[in-house]
């Protein structure tokens, strides 16, 4: 099932489902990094709080998503990460490389706003 | 006890495993916690049958040695195997494309963990959690 991107502003809103597959975050990484594009969004949300594990797989793609984006000028934060998934990834031996997470949407979108005035105010357009 | 055999050919037989032995896990009484790393556990050890061996299947049973009751997970292959399994259970060892914590972080999510591997025959996974009573 493809994960359904939404447009906010100049954000872009990605809610992966229960049971997605490495498919589906692979079309989605192809998704976001072109929308990137097309929609000139500044920042990517990508909500995981419907995810019930993270493993070292799917982890990896999380972290190409937000790498890619990176370098398609667009931040991207990981939100929702549930406790227990948390816990695992951690005995696991996983984390997400310095890519900014927040609790949820809300804490997602904050964190995209205070990163964007701060490279708009290093360099006024 | 109850006991199932999850063939693993494609990427949605890995989901189905995980979701079959957390439902079975479940009914032992594991914390949520530890139903998610016996779920990631098994994720990580289907996944290497499927990336390194192509297919194979991950047995899943209710087990229990007379003082307490577990989950026994047993991930097993026909692959090339493991030449090196020392080798193998260090972090961040990978021959495949993968950030090489399979083997060592299942082996941290679960209690107990055994590998049995010859050349050319194939690998057998072995490990189990014990829940609290």
């Amino acid at each position: 099932m493809r994960v359904p991107i939404l447009k906010q502003g100049e954000y872009l809103i990605a809610t992966v489902q229960a049971g997605s597959g490495d498919g589906d975050m692979t079309q989605l990484m192809h998704d976001v990094s072109y929308q990137v594009g097309s929609t000139r969004a500044r920042g990517v949300v990508l909500d995981v709080s419907a995810l019930d594990v993270l493993d070292s797989y799917s982890t990896r793609t999380l972290r190409t998503i937000a790498h890619t984006t990176r370098l398609r000028g667009a931040t991207t934060v990981i939100v929702g990460i549930q406790p227990e998934v948390a816990f695992a990834m951690i005995q696991l031996g996983l984390g997400l490389d310095g890519v900014p997470t927040a609790l949820d949407l809300e804490a997602g979108l904050r964190v995209l706003r205070l990163e964007l005035d701060t490279r708009d105010a290093a360099a006024p357009s | 006890m109850e006991a199932l055999a999850v063939p693993i050919r494609t990427e949605a037989d890995i989901v189905s495993a995980r979701h079959t032995g957390r439902r079975m896990a479940a009914e032992l009484g594991f914390s949520n916690s530890q139903l998610t790393m016996i779920a990631t556990a098994i994720s990580e050890l289907a996944r290497n049958v499927m990336t390194y061996a192509g297919s194979g299947e991950v047995l899943l049973e209710l087990c229990d040695n007379g003082a307490r009751r577990g989950i026994l997970v047993i991930a097993r292959d026909e692959g090339p195997g493991i030449a090196d399994i020392d080798l193998a259970m260090q972090d961040g060892f990978s021959t495949g494309r993968s950030l090489g914590l399979g083997l060592p972080g299942a082996r941290r999510l679960m209690d107990e963990f055994e590998i049995v591997s010859e050349l050319g025959h194939g690998t057998t996974v072995t490990a189990r959690k014990w829940a609290s009573r």
